[in-house]
């Protein structure tokens, strides 16, 4: 009965396969974890945290700089990505006909398509030099926010406008029947009714835009310097890591590794944040 | 192809049958023997766990979670609920055509050879007698000689369904089940299936669940009446040959469905 | 009242939403038509099938990088396929609704959201450093399968999914096994789904640049085996702008990968629609 020996042969097989895949996440944390604690350990988490000072040379290892650093980059990236995403969102949920909507949808799944480094290098060659004449030597906050934007965007567009989409007819029914102009009607019942969804969009758009490494070294500057102005070079966590690790040695290397610890953990938190806000939506419209 | 030589013997006894989902009953006490070679009808009312209990003769029920059965159902005097009994072969000597026609997204040919090549036949000459006569014996096979290699999703909704009934007895089962066989059809295609029905019963031992009263008093030898009670569980009421049960009903409940004052 | 009247508010926003779209379409416009423009002038068969110059100047073509590229790919879809699709199969059709499913499908989610840089240290430290395996392509494929998986495996058991109840019910009473019922009906019935998925993991693999530079070495030289250290087509982009400052160079290869990108996304929109159609009927 050789039918019944590959049934049960299957079975272990695939079962296997989602094994190896939770056991990976697990190696991944033991890893990550493994390699930075020494660090942790040696410097103290206050002074690893905190730090304004990271000079491996010297053996001061503060990765505060590099915090400042992403979230400058994050907010200035999502303070350009949520207005213009949203209305992308409200343009495909609700304006658009449907000629349009094929082509915008094809157009931010282009934009997903293109790797990061494309981005990086366009922004290396024409954001660069604009930005300098602003001031400044051209790598800045500011560059990286709109490197990151382009990346961040097609997010932001996508869960905002299913979002939308899904908020219950009757609630737009009822606003046009009131008589309300169709702008009323998204700005003051769709918005706010896909609320939830758009958060967790934004929110996932957030993680992102910490997570990104190579396109925002390319424009960014990265020197150990707080960033004062949106014209100012900075560092961020995940350029920290990239930029140094292929020489690090020893308990510099440990440091790297427990900058990683950091961002897991961060991306952490952001997802959770995400997942539950977006189930904090669904249940909102139960209740209405 | 069933033993038909002597009509009239029992093929499948049901003794004494409850079926639990979880904690809820949906069967109580069913106790009836179904005859080989010929047409049982299960009618009734919706809900009242006509489907449930077909489902229980060719065991799938096994695959929704929590279903248990207690009683016996016995196919040749074996029970089929017995540990040694093998579900994979069981399902080969009782087969089921469902609601909705439900060919697979394959070509004509591939659907009515799944079958055979799942119970190891691979032969493409075997193949393809079995797929012709299998074709033929449900009708359909003048209407799709030509078209053997195309997709199944193309034929009509009657043509579908006679191809689930030939991709049946391509595995050559003893008993075929059939769930509401034409409700999701046209009349025309309706009549066809019974027609193809009525031929089958000189090979196979049929039970069909069926909605329409008319379709069973035209096409069954045998009809078994259930109904749901107060507390949900279906239960048989009477069980009998079709003629006596829809001309005299011994069961008031019976007549009182049969001549619509309700369900 | 001096107030705006709704219609005018109307007109602005309306206005302002659409403005949003164009700027979107824009940027794509801007980023895709630079690049070509800048980089097809260098694009020739020369510079497809000579290796880079290597060291501090730049220049030179991209044969060698190529190669590797096609090497990591090959490997990782190779490793990743059958581990992906073998898990997306137990979850989709094996896996019992309890407490030990729940805590992997967290773990592939949480999986999904780790950054890339954080892969490339893990794969640092685990390939590279305690397996021995050093900087090279092999490092590379084994940390991009780890980052791929969650994307394998969700994709694929959405189209396992996909395949209607009534498919496993009749196969299931014609007498099929269980895993009968999954290879002889479930998987070629969601194979457009599965092919998908196997093409947008392609697609991410060529564009995944952080977890690679830590694992993959970087050298230009021809791989001579899957030991062999080497760079992505993405990665010479990033060390031909970083390194050398060969912006022509980089361009060219940047409009080498947003063609491929683009032939990529025109095969799989072409193959979905074939699908749509063998779904509902026609030959």
């Amino acid at each position: 009965m050789s039918r019944y020996l590959t049934d049960r042969l299957a079975r272990y097989a695939v079962f296997a396969g989602a094994a190896v895949s939770f056991l990976v996440l697990l190696a991944i944390a033991v890893f990550v974890f493994r390699g930075g604690l020494p660090a942790i350990r040696e410097i103290g988490i206050f002074d690893f945290l905190f730090g304004t000072v990271w000079r491996p040379g010297q053996g001061q290892y503060g990765i505060l700089v590099m915090i400042v650093g992403s979230v400058a980059v994050t907010a200035g990236s999502l303070l350009l990505a949520v207005p213009l995403g949203i209305a992308c969102a409200i343009l495909l949920a609700e304006v658009a006909p449907s000629g349009v909507r094929q082509f915008l949808r094809q157009a931010v799944e282009l934009l997903v398509g293109i790797p990061s480094v494309v981005y990086g290098l366009v922004g290396m060659v024409l954001l660069v030099p604009a930005i300098r004449q602003l001031g400044g030597p051209g790598y800045s906050v500011l560059a990286a926010s709109i490197v990151l934007m382009a990346m961040v965007l097609p997010t932001i567009i996508s869960i905002s406008e299913d979002s939308i989409r899904s908020v219950p007819a009757s609630y737009k029914e009822a606003a046009l029947a009131l008589g309300a102009t169709h702008w009323q009607t998204i700005w003051r019942v769709l918005l706010p009714s896909a609320r939830s969804g758009i958060i967790a969009g934004v929110v996932l758009g957030m993680g992102r835009a910490v997570g990104e490494t190579m396109a925002m070294i390319m424009v960014i500057g990265n020197s150990i310097t707080f960033p004062t102005s949106p014209l100012s070079p900075t560092r961020t966590l995940t350029g920290n890591i990239a930029v140094e690790i292929t020489y690090a040695g020893g308990l510099h290397r440990s440091a790297l590794f427990a900058t990683g610890i950091v961002l897991f953990i961060l991306i952490l938190i952001i997802n959770s944040i995400a997942v539950i806000s977006l189930k904090r939506g669904g249940h909102a419209q139960n209740l209405a | 192809m069933g033993a038909c030589n002597s009509a009239g013997g029992v093929k499948v006894s049901v003794r004494n049958v409850n079926l639990y989902y979880g904690s809820f009953q949906a069967l109580r006490n069913i106790s009836l023997d179904i005859p080989a070679c010929a047409i049982t009808a299960i009618i009734g009312p919706s809900g009242c766990g006509k489907s449930s209990f077909i489902r229980l003769l060719n065991r799938m029920n096994d695959i929704i979670n929590g279903a248990r059965v207690e009683g016996s159902i016995l196919l040749d005097g074996i029970n089929i609920y017995d540990k040694s009994v093998d579900v994979v072969d069981l399902r080969k000597r009782v087969g089921m055509v469902f609601q909705k026609p439900n060919p697979f997204p394959m070509s004509v040919f591939d659907n009515i050879a799944f079958g055979p090549r799942q119970h190891g036949r691979h032969n493409r000459m075997e193949l393809q007698e079995i797929v012709e006569r299998s074709l033929r014996q449900a009708a359909l096979w003048d209407e799709v000689k030509d078209k053997l290699g195309q997709s199944a999703l193309a034929l009509s909704g009657g043509q579908q369904q006679r191809l689930c009934i030939a991709r049946v007895l391509a595995v050559e089962p003893e008993v075929i089940l059939m769930d509401e066989p034409c409700s999701a059809l046209d009349p025309l295609a309706t009549l066809k299936i019974e027609d193809l029905m009525r031929n089958l019963a000189k090979q196979y031992t049929i039970v069909i669940v069926t909605h329409n009263m008319q379709q069973a008093a035209r096409v069954s030898d045998m009809a078994a009446f259930f109904m749901m009670e107060q507390d949900r569980a279906g239960v048989l009421v009477e069980y009998g040959p079709t003629s006596q049960l829809f001309t005299n009903p011994k069961d008031k409940r019976t007549e009182d469905y049969i001549t619509g004052r309700f369900g | 009242m001096p107030r705006i009247s709704p219609k005018a508010t109307q007109r602005i926003a309306i206005a302002c939403v659409w403005g949003g779209g164009v700027i979107t379409v824009l940027i794509l416009v801007v980023v895709i038509g630079y690049v070509l423009v800048q980089g097809i002038p260098g694009l020739s068969l020369n510079f497809l099938l000579t290796p880079p110059k290597g060291g501090l100047a730049g220049g030179g073509g991209i044969s060698t990088v190529i190669l590797s590229t096609l090497y990591l790919i090959g490997l990782t879809i190779v490793i990743l396929v059958p581990i992906g699709l073998g898990a997306a199969v137990y979850l989709a059709e094996y896996a019992p609704d309890n407490r030990v499913t729940r805590l992997i499908r967290y773990g592939v989610e949480i999986l999904a959201g780790v950054p890339s840089i954080v892969f490339g240290l893990f794969g640092f430290a685990l390939f590279v450093t305690v397996l021995h395996f050093n900087f090279s392509i092999l490092s590379g494929a084994l940390t991009l399968v780890c980052l791929l998986l969650p994307t394998m495996i969700r994709t694929s058991e959405e189209a396992i999914k996909a395949v209607p109840y009534a498919h496993r019910e009749a196969a299931l009473a014609l007498g099929a096994t269980r895993w009968q019922v999954i290879s002889k009906v479930l998987l070629p019935t969601a194979l457009p789904g599965i092919v998908t998925a196997i093409i947008l993991c392609i697609g991410r693999a060529i564009e995944e640049t952080a977890c690679l530079y830590v694992t993959m070495g970087g050298c230009a030289a021809m791989p001579r085996s899957l030991l062999s250290c080497g760079r992505t087509l993405s990665l010479h982009i990033y060390y031909l702008a970083m390194d050398t400052r060969d912006f022509a160079g980089a361009m060219t290869t940047g409009a080498v990968l947003i063609i491929t990108i683009l032939v990529i996304n025109g095969i799989t929109n072409w193959l979905s629609a074939r699908f749509q159609r063998k779904m509902k009927g026609a030959t």
